[in-house]
This record gives C-alpha cells, structure tokens and sequence, in this order.
C-alpha cells in the first residue's frame, strides 16, 4: 500500500497550486536539506519527466527552493523562496532534463557547501505524497513518514549488528531497514525507520563504531 | 485495513457503521492516535476548506490572470433565481470555483485528494450545507467517508495527473464527493459505492493538459463540473440506480487508461487543450518565449 492514512488523500493543507509538483516538490527539497543536516551553499536541481515539462506553471522550482530553506508546504513563504534563497546566499541553479524517468515527477537535487555535498533523487508520486529513490548513488526507498537514521559505512561484517546493537540497548524500536551497497567489500548504507527521533548522544554512540563513516539523522 | 471498495462496504455493514466511522477507526489503529486527535486533525482540513472557499467567493485572481472571479460571477447569476440547472448543483460549481481559483493564486487551501482538483470536496460539502444543515460532526465525517474512497483509488489506481491523467484527479474526487453525498444525505454503504462508481465512469479517459503547465486552463472550470456530475451521480444513487461495473473494477478500469495515455496527455502541457493555438499562445504570453 502505497498509502496508509487518510491524510494522504485529505491534506496536505498547503500552498497551491499543485499538491504533486508544488507541495510534494517542497517536502523533497525539504528532505534532501534534512539529510545534508545544515543550510546549503549550492543546490543544482535537475527535473525530469513532468516536472520539466511544468515546473515553471506549477512553481515546482520555487518549491524546491522553498523547501531547501526549510519552509513547510504551508508556509507563505514559499512564493517568495527565489528571491529569499539569493538573500541567505544560497546559489540555485535548476537543469531541465530530456531523459525520461521510471516516474514523470522526477528531481534529482545536489547540495553542496564547503564541507561537502550530497546527491539525492525524489520521485512525487501523487497528492502530496514523496519517495526519496536514491541517495548518493544508492538506492532506496524513504517517505519521510518516520524518523530515520542513515548510516554510511565499509561494508564488513559486524557493522549491521554493531548499530542495531546500538539501538537495542537503547530500547529503539526499528520499523523498517534496508541495507545496500554499491560493490562488496566497498561503501554501504543502511536506512533504519525508527518509532522515535533519536538523542544525539545514540548517534555519537553509532559514529564510534568501526567502519562507520557518516551518520545522519532525518526527521519528518 | 481494508484495501478495495468492497473490503470497505463489507466492513461498514457486518459492523453496522459508517463508511466514515471504518474510516476514523483504521486511522487511529495506523497513527495509534485516539480519536479526538484523528477528529481535530480534519476539523483543521475543513476549517482550511472553509477559508478557501470564502475567499474564492469574496474573488481571488492568479498571478497569470487565467484565472479568477469566475466563482463570484456564478454566485450573482445564481442570486438573479432563473437558472438551467438549477441553484443547488451551481451552488456547488461556484464553491468548487472557488477553491481551485485560490489555489491557482497560490493560496491555502486543503489538497483533496490533490490541489490540482482540491474544489470538488468541498464544493458539494458546502452546497449541501445550506439544504441538509448537517451538524459539524457530520461535515468532518463527510470528509472521513471521501478520504475512505480516496484512500481505494490512490492504492489501486493513482490520484496524480501526471501518472493517471485529470481521470485521476478530478475523477477521484468526483468519485470521493458521490460517495460522501450519498452518505450524507443518509444512503447506505453500498450506494455510497454506487455513486462512487457512477461518478467514476462517467469521468474515465479525462485527459490532463494544463495550458501553459499551470493547474488554472482548465483545471477549475473541470472541477466545476466534478462537482456538478458528483451531485447528479449522488441522486442517481440515492434514487436506487446502480452501477453495472463494480467500483472496484471501474478503479481497475482508470488505473489501465492512465498507464495507456500518452505522456502528451498527463501533466507535460504538450498535447490537448494546452497544444491548442490559444493554448500556446497564452503560454508564451505568460512566460515570455517558447519554454
């Protein structure tokens, strides 16, 4: 089930004109801002699909933007976040892409400051609704419904068990998990949804673990 | 969870509630919420609803100027008291209008089940008002019973133009208002159904082809009519006609005619009304040369 509360359907109370290309647009860039964990320098944006075709008449690019600044899908804000990111000194470039996507909503936004950058693919799949698909080259599936805390590391045994360990002794409930990596022996990460946001002294805890390179967390 | 119309219809009747109250109940089971805060969490949506439309109807016009002040026309036509098709069903138009015309200027409003199609809800919910004088409670449950039929579509077809066509999104929320009209105006479960599906139907193959890209051409003027086929189809139901194709099959049937439309068709303003010569002259009016 792609959907699970009737607040899918009935909501978001957000700034029009659309929940797929303006209110999901913002909660992607909102996301992505999430994961970098603190405000960008840079941000290019890539749109595919629809979302090339129509960001200019939905304001998918001001969405975008609105919600790298953090703002929420009902901040007034959001009609203004070009000209407001250029005050906060964030330079935006946007990229409109011929190639055509598994899915007609399609960003692929890439932040960066001087301390480091982070690629990350999203998909609106409808009413509001997101998927983060890929994240520095792996890919995954993340909705942004749960905390989560993505972890990325060498891929050793040990590793998996040594953050869960983590977090069973902490009384941490996961909800969700997935690990991938791009080759053997190479970089991994893991997604682990959990029932509550973490304190910042389990993510230190995490981040003094063997083999683990960079731990962030993500809020909803 | 139920996961079809049939599963919801079944639920409603072996319990012996409504269709909203199925509704309700899954959701604090999914949120582990009580009721008072799945209750309060539509109640804002519907306040929200209210404010959209007041302001619709107070006159609103988009940064484009495509759209606007059409909801104000409806309501001094109406006022003037000869009308074809009479001053409930327009009622319901204007306040569809309405919604959509604050949302093409970027306003606030509640995404129903999207933005793009955010006046047919509450543009019958508030209609009905003046006539079934339903009690607070009853328009949150309104919303309730729209969302459950939603919730059907959404998991087995789509709600997104781009994806499904406007089928998918103001054909979902004509098939959400039916429903909750039906149930409103005390029909049971199963003609909720019905009007769900006649609803459905009769908007199947609607293509999404916003002049410009902007949900404005002709966006607001579709959920016009959404509301006025979801009022015909709620009478219809009530009346006792049925539909012959099951909703759940006619949820089946828009999933396969979205996968088979053209991607000129859903959301990319290339092919339809937004190719049309006017079409494509206002939008290089709009956004200065070719995009």
């Amino acid at each position: 089930m792609k959907y699970n509360s009737v607040f899918d359907i009935i909501g978001p109370i957000m700034v029009g004109p659309s929940s797929s290309h303006t209110a999901g647009a913002a909660i992607i860039g909102r996301l992505a801002r999430s994961v970098f964990g603190r405000e960008p320098k840079r941000a290019d944006i890539h749109l595919y699909g629809s979302f090339a075709e129509t960001y200019r008449g939905h304001a998918t690019d001001v969405a975008i933007v609105g919600g790298l600044l953090d703002f929420d899908t009902n901040d007034e804000r959001i009609p203004n976040s070009l000209q407001l990111a250029k005050e906060a000194g964030l330079i935006v470039e946007f990229h409109k892409e011929e190639a055509v996507p598994e899915h007609p909503n399609t960003t692929k936004i890439r932040l960066e400051d001087e301390r480091g950058s982070l690629e990350v693919i999203g998909v609106s799949i409808g009413g509001g609704k997101v998927e983060i698909t890929e994240l520095n080259g792996f890919k995954l599936r993340l909705n942004g419904m749960y905390p989560a805390i993505l972890v990325l590391h060498n891929d050793r045994y040990g590793v998996i068990s040594g953050v869960t360990n983590i977090l069973t002794h902490h009384h941490v409930n996961i909800g969700h998990m997935e690990v991938s990596r791009k080759e053997k022996g190479q970089m991994a990460l893991m997604v682990i949804e959990v029932d509550q946001n973490l304190e910042d002294a389990i993510l230190d805890e995490i981040r003094k673990l063997d083999h683990v390179t960079q731990v962030t967390r993500m809020s909803p | 969870m139920f996961r079809n119309v049939a599963e919801l219809v079944e639920k409603a009747e072996s319990q012996g509630i409504s269709i909203a109250e199925v509704m309700i109940r899954q959701e604090m089971e999914f949120g582990e919420l009580s009721r008072e805060a799945v209750v309060a969490r539509m109640e804002r949506n519907l306040d929200v609803m209210e404010q959209a439309v007041d302001k619709g109807l107070a006159g609103v016009h988009s940064l484009s100027g495509l759209t606007g002040g059409d909801a104000v026309l409806m309501q001094q036509y109406i006022a003037k008291g000869n009308t074809l098709s009479g001053p409930f069903i327009l009622d319901a138009v204007s306040k569809a209008v309405a919604t959509n015309e604050v949302n093409a200027a970027m306003g606030m409003i509640c995404a129903t089940p999207t933005a793009g199609s955010a006046g047919v809800v509450p543009g019958t919910l508030f209609a009905v008002r003046e006539t079934l004088k339903p009690t607070r409670e009853q328009m949150v449950n309104f919303l309730f019973t729209a969302g459950a039929f939603g919730f059907v579509i959404a998991n087995n077809a789509s709600v997104s133009g781009a994806a499904g066509g406007c089928q998918a999104e103001v054909g979902s929320a004509t098939g959400m208002a039916a429903a909750a009209l039906v149930e409103l105006a005390g029909g049971t479960p199963e003609q909720s159904a019905h009007g769900m599906a006649i609803a459905l139907k009769n908007l199947l193959g609607l293509v999404c082809d916003p002049v410009a890209g902007l949900v404005e051409v002709p966006c607001v003027k579709r959920n016009a009519m959404g509301a006025a086929v979801a009022m015909v189809a709620a009478d219809m139901s009530l009346a006792g006609i049925k539909s012959r194709i099951p909703a759940d099959e006619v949820i089946e049937a828009m999933y396969r005619i979205g996968q088979g439309m053209p991607s000129a068709l859903r959301e990319t303003a290339r092919g339809g009304l937004a190719a049309t010569p006017t079409g494509k002259k206002l939008a290089e009016q709009i956004f200065g040369e070719k995009q």
